[in-house]
């Protein structure tokens, strides 16, 4: 079996959107009023997001 | 040619705007962090796994120099940045423990089986490589499995988190950690032979450039580069569109993992720049004038094998805190002492797995050949 690369990359990036889509159908759209500030550093506010170093 | 770059142009340009408009400025920044690691990843071949091989089957240090000099660049920097605004920066810190070290041990070995760690998963199925494509399902589903085991794990026996900058403070944890990435240097270029000691002008500015965008990422994220937790989000979202109820897993009914479930990948900071990181892969192939050949031909039982192999780097990476991206540079270059037992086990593991993957990587016969 083999497949181009460019086949082979449109069916990672379609993966990904099909992931993005069905989270989008469910979860809705984020709230644009409450999203951070544009950079962490400067903000005044404790780091919200999760890291793989997270328990 | 100008329609294939066209489309890149309008792929990256298309989802960076995306991401500002739906999740505000800081998505839209993160995603173009993750597009140029991508972009420094595939086009300036600056990697993790292949340098590591390289160590061991051809006295090849270059790769893995470039890997020290990027995260030395951002420890220098991240250091005292994180110890000036504890409050708004966080350190990518986890404890050591028996199933850590396992973890390390087995991602390293499963790395060399697949073609790619963390983050060379994302390029390879980004710049069109299948066994990547194949990695990528399996990493998506691990990262998501060893979510639901990880407390019966870390029971096993865990430490409580140690930094370098807890045992000597900050100045003095950024000294010893600058010290252990000389000591690993130094025997690097003991075991390099001659010729493959000194990284290319390409690697050191690979370097630079992904110590850049990873010291962006801590600035615009408050947190540094990290891979597997948005992995582990995708196949938690896909088990809960099929009907999984995660809220009675630990992992998943815990605060900032429940909230994170709750809310649009598009919020997710490592989950944005992973998406930027493989569409960059995907822009430096679809640029060029040749996309190049399409990765080798392997048996059925191979792409069998990367997929189960795949699976076990998911798994792995979660019980280890963190894969080559959020566990051995991220970890390192903001001071955490998992990050450096990570690079003793990981590095065993990948010395076994290179042996082992002749038996796993088994090309397929040409066509119209007799067997």
């Amino acid at each position: 079996m083999s497949l181009s690369r460019p086949l082979t990359a449109t069916l990672a990036i379609a993966l990904v959107a099909a992931i993005l889509a069905l989270d989008l159908a469910r979860s809705g759209a984020p709230d644009l009023f409450t999203a951070p500030a544009p950079f962490a550093l400067g903000s005044g506010a404790a780091p919200e997001g999760a890291h793989c170093t997270g328990q | 040619m100008f329609l294939h770059r066209a489309s890149v142009l309008l792929l990256t340009l298309g989802f960076t705007g995306f991401a500002f408009l739906m999740a505000g400025p800081r998505a839209g920044l993160l995603v173009m962090v993750g597009l140029g690691f991508g972009l420094v990843l595939e086009g300036m071949r600056f990697g993790f796994a292949g340098p590591w091989r390289m160590v061991v089957t051809d006295r090849d240090g270059r790769g893995m120099l470039a890997q020290l000099i990027a995260i030395a660049l951002v420890a220098i920097v991240a250091f005292p940045l994180i110890a000036a605004n504890a409050g708004e920066l966080s350190p990518a810190h986890a404890p050591v423990g028996f199933a850590m070290i396992l973890g390390a041990f087995v991602f390293g070995l499963a790395m060399q089986l697949v073609m790619g760690c963390g983050s060379g998963t994302l390029v390879n199925a980004g710049s069109g490589n299948l066994v990547g494509l194949i990695a990528l399902l399996g990493f998506i589903g691990g990262s998501f499995a060893g979510t639901l085991h990880l407390g019966w794990w870390t029971g096993l026996g865990t430490l409580p988190v140690l930094s370098l900058q807890g045992l000597a403070g900050s100045t003095g944890g950024l000294v010893l950690t600058l010290a252990g990435l000389g000591l690993v240097a130094a025997l690097t270029l003991a075991r390099a032979a001659p010729g493959k000691r000194l990284p290319p002008a390409r690697l050191w500015i690979a370097a630079a450039l992904v110590a850049a965008l990873a010291l962006a990422n801590l600035v615009i994220a408050g947190q540094p580069w990290g891979i597997v937790y948005g992995l582990g989000l995708w196949g938690a979202k896909v088990a809960q569109a099929g009907g999984a109820d995660l809220a009675q897993t630990a992992f998943w009914a815990a605060d900032g993992n429940a909230a994170r479930l709750s809310a649009s990948i598009l919020t997710d900071v490592t989950s944005l720049t992973n998406i930027g990181l493989l569409l960059g892969a995907f822009a430096v192939m679809r640029w060029r004038a040749s996309p190049g050949a399409a990765s080798q031909a392997l048996t059925l039982g191979s792409y069998g094998g990367v997929l189960i192999a795949a699976l076990v780097l998911g798994y792995s990476a979660r019980l280890a805190f963190g894969c080559n991206v959020g566990a051995f540079f991220s970890g390192i270059s903001t001071g955490s002492l998992h990050g450096w037992v990570w690079l003793v086990a990981a590095f065993a593991g990948s010395t076994l797995g290179i042996r082992l993957r002749p038996f796993v990587l088994r090309p397929a016969p040409a066509r119209g050949a007799y067997a």
